[in-house]
């Protein structure tokens, strides 16, 4: 008689966000690997369960028709021998028709729910356009609505409401759900996290990570400078989605610093409903959807847990055992416990 | 003021040059205006004009054109004018050239405190390289005429005046300033001199200077119109300046394509996108061996522009510069066409190079290519101009096939570049 080894069952990776049923918690967020169709079929081959493509930005919606009509005019009716300086087009695309061709080419592509990601700030024509990605075939939309606030004159209170303004104006054209991607930088992120889900939001994507300028010593000047996050980024959407969990219904997606698998499982556990990946799969590639799965099953395994839905939010604020740790930020224990080395 | 590269240490926004609201500025400019026209010009002699932080001092003999603001081509006209201007001869083809360059009743051109400037025309568009070798041909005869009766008054006006003035080489500033000097001299001699000879030599004694005969226009005179009259001028091995001031489309007339315009530019009788490559006019002009050839874009290698002016004007015989020049028919932002200059060629859609006849009876190869290989995608060129980007509103499909064949154009025109002047000539030498 010959000894045979129990069948595996496989790990429970299962998860919900935004009402969608998503095999695994690993997510690709916005960046510029879903520029490329290629690109999201080898996501949807490694084993991401859900795509957020490459954001549509305001700015190339209305400054780009702007500029395009700037230019194209320059100089028009300046001399008598040039009237004009281009032929007449019949027509002009100057929308968003390439992303969402971009979208429909996506949704052709994988089988995988792809999200649509509109940035811009302003509640303007362009927030029209959340139709056109509906209409395209986008399972959900991600708003990412912050900008830097640089005028005196407006009050917190003020740029909030505009915030909320922007969901509510998208959630009224639109059927598919409405994440939210915020920025860290707000007085108090509970209640803007409250007022978005009172717009419309369906979720929160925590969170925002912006291009911080630096500095060209040689030609001085102000350089747009963009660093890839480090696994140290994840500690300020682990604490928020700690502290939301236990306080909204909402779906909430952990971005920024998800690198490897034990960040995957931390945000799991304070309550994160998917984790979305881009830096990591910048820097080493986009087979790290792989060795990512596969640590966290290692893990789950190793620490005998049966599900994600099982250990999601069991570290959050409301679940934990110190919940008071979530709201500390000077902790005297913390900061004498550290010395300097050396002499 | 994009261009300018000295910035104010406590204050970054503000540079050297700054733009600024005009009508409160006029009055109080007036005066610094007129302070500044005192000031004495630099003795032409002590500028390095190899050096293009000195040459640049020389005084322009060309201002206040009446081009577009920001025009691409003018830099280029002034230049020449820097350089040449006391004494060259232009023949400008019908354009944008030859009416920012001949606003009337003003003109751009202007002359030195000596009373020395540019002797300009404008001809025709088919015929303007003829039209400027009938300058040469002129100069050369009136040159020939002083010299053989300079031979003939010898002993009447001294050897050590007469055989300094044959034997001028006239390569560099101070050489022209001495031969001025000596033929100065020798004007007052002759008018001492009561002679029939002696009264025409003085007619022509101002032909002995060194004269420098550039013929300018647009690639729509130069790769199209008149393209037939400047390849038989090239080939006749005169001593004239080709200079042609590529925007790729005629531009003064508002835009329609030439043979210049390159695959995926829209232009008027090209709306769907220009559908063949760009003609390689310095190609055409190399295979003769016998023309100097340069590429330049002054946005992209300021140095290398002025190093091939000086080169095309000290060759002996007949020389082409081609000069990238940003247009407002490229529909672009002008303040900051030297930028896409440089994205131009660091792309690889224009190249830098000098084609020396003089290398190769050096027993080097002729050609050097003064561009580096491209270091970023064709694309992000094109995506900076409207000319090629109003494409993909207008036939998306149309613009990835010829984006895509744009770039081939460019991998494969750089590799056969690259060939050509890296390979091993007759004489041995790479």
């Amino acid at each position: 008689m010959t000894a045979t080894a129990p069948m595996k069952t496989p790990m429970d990776l299962r998860t919900h966000y935004l009402g969608m049923h998503l095999r695994t918690p690993l997510v690709a967020s916005a960046g510029p690997l879903s520029e490329d169709i290629g690109n999201i079929r080898k996501l949807e081959d490694a084993g991401i369960s859900a795509v957020v493509l490459y954001s549509l930005f305001e700015e190339q919606i209305t400054k780009e028709r702007l500029d395009l009509n700037r230019h194209l005019n320059a100089g028009t009716n300046s001399y008598a021998e040039a009237l004009s300086y281009f032929p007449e087009p019949s027509q002009y695309r100057v929308g968003p028709e390439e992303y969402l061709e971009h979208v429909r080419r996506a949704k052709e592509a994988v089988a995988i729910p792809v999200i649509a990601s509109l940035n811009g700030s302003t509640d303007g024509g362009w927030v029209a356009h959340a139709r056109d990605l509906q209409d395209a075939g986008a399972d959900a939309i991600e708003l990412n609505i912050y900008s830097i606030a640089t005028d005196p004159d407006r009050t917190a209170a003020d740029i909030e409401q505009s915030y909320v303004d922007v969901v509510h104006n998208v959630s009224d054209v639109v059927t598919i759900p409405i994440a939210v991607k915020l920025s860290p930088f707000f007085s108090s992120l509970a209640n803007v996290a409250l007022r978005m889900e009172a717009a419309g939001a369906r979720g929160l994507v925590l969170f925002n990570r912006f291009y911080q300028p630096d500095i060209d010593l040689e030609e001085l000047e102000v350089v747009p400078n963009l660093l890839l996050s480090t696994p140290q980024a994840m500690r300020l959407p682990l604490r928020w989605i700690a502290i939301l969990r236990g306080q909204r219904g909402l779906s909430l997606a952990a971005t920024s610093g998800v690198h490897w698998a034990h960040d995957v499982l931390k945000l799991l556990m304070v309550g994160a409903d998917v984790t979305m990946l881009c830096s990591t799969l910048l820097k080493h590639g986009i087979d790290t959807v792989r060795t990512i799965e596969q640590g966290v099953v290692e893990w789950m395994e190793k620490h005998e847990y049966e599900s994600v839905r099982q250990m999601q939010g069991s570290m959050s604020q409301r679940s934990c055992p110190n919940p008071t740790a979530f709201e500390r930020a000077q902790y005297i224990k913390t900061l004498q416990s550290y010395r300097p080395s050396g002499r | 003021m994009d261009v300018c590269p000295a910035k104010n240490k406590s204050e970054t926004r503000l540079k050297a040059l700054n733009m600024a609201s005009q009508p409160p500025l006029r009055e109080p400019e007036r005066d610094n205006w007129n302070f500044f026209l005192t000031l004495p010009e630099l003795d032409r002699r002590l500028i390095k004009i190899s050096s293009i932080r000195q040459q640049q001092v020389q005084e322009p003999l060309f201002e206040f054109s009446g081009a577009c603001s920001g025009c691409g081509e003018t830099p280029y006209v002034k230049l020449v004018s820097q350089l040449f201007g006391d004494r060259a001869l232009i023949a400008n083809a019908t354009g944008c050239s030859s009416i920012y360059g001949g606003n009337l009743p003003t003109t751009p051109w202007t002359k030195n405190a000596e009373g020395r400037g540019p002797a300009w025309s404008n001809s025709l568009f088919e015929d303007n390289a003829e039209f400027g070798l009938g300058f040469r041909l002129s100069i050369d005869k009136q040159r020939d005429q002083a010299r053989h009766l300079l031979v003939g008054l010898a002993s009447q006006l001294g050897d050590e005046l007469v055989t300094p003035i044959l034997e001028a080489e006239q390569k560099t500033e101070p050489d022209i300033f001495d031969q001025r000097e000596r033929v100065e001299a020798l004007k007052a001699r002759l008018r001492e001199i009561d002679s029939p000879d002696a009264r025409f030599l003085l007619t022509l004694a101002d032909t002995l200077v060194k004269k420098s005969v550039w013929i300018i226009g647009g690639d729509g005179w130069a790769y199209d119109i008149g393209y037939g009259g400047l390849d038989h001028v090239l080939a006749s091995g005169h001593d004239v300046n080709a200079l042609v001031l590529d925007t790729e489309v005629y531009s003064n007339t508002g835009g329609q394509m030439s043979k210049s315009t390159p695959r995926a530019a829209v232009a008027k009788f090209a709306a769907g996108g220009k559908p063949i490559g760009k003609k390689d006019l310095g190609l055409m002009a190399m295979s003769y061996g016998t023309i100097y050839v340069a590429s330049v874009a002054m946005g992209a290698k300021d140095e290398h522009t002025l190093k091939a002016f000086l080169e095309a004007e000290a060759y002996d015989g007949p020389s082409l510069i081609i000069a990238y020049s940003h247009c407002i028919a490229h529909g672009i932002n002008m303040e900051t066409g030297m930028r896409n200059q440089k994205a131009a060629v660091d792309t690889g859609q224009w190249l830098l190079y000098r084609f020396n006849p003089e290398r190769t009876l050096r027993g080097e190869n002729p050609l050097i290519l003064d561009s580096r290989a491209p270091k970023a995608p064709l694309e992000q060129y094109l995506n900076m101009e409207n000319r090629f980007k109003m494409l993909g509103k207008t036939h998306p499909d149309t613009a990835k096939t010829l984006f895509a064949e744009a770039q081939r154009d460019v991998t494969a025109r750089w590799r056969m570049y690259d060939y050509l002047a890296s390979r091993t000539t007759e004489g041995g030498a790479e």
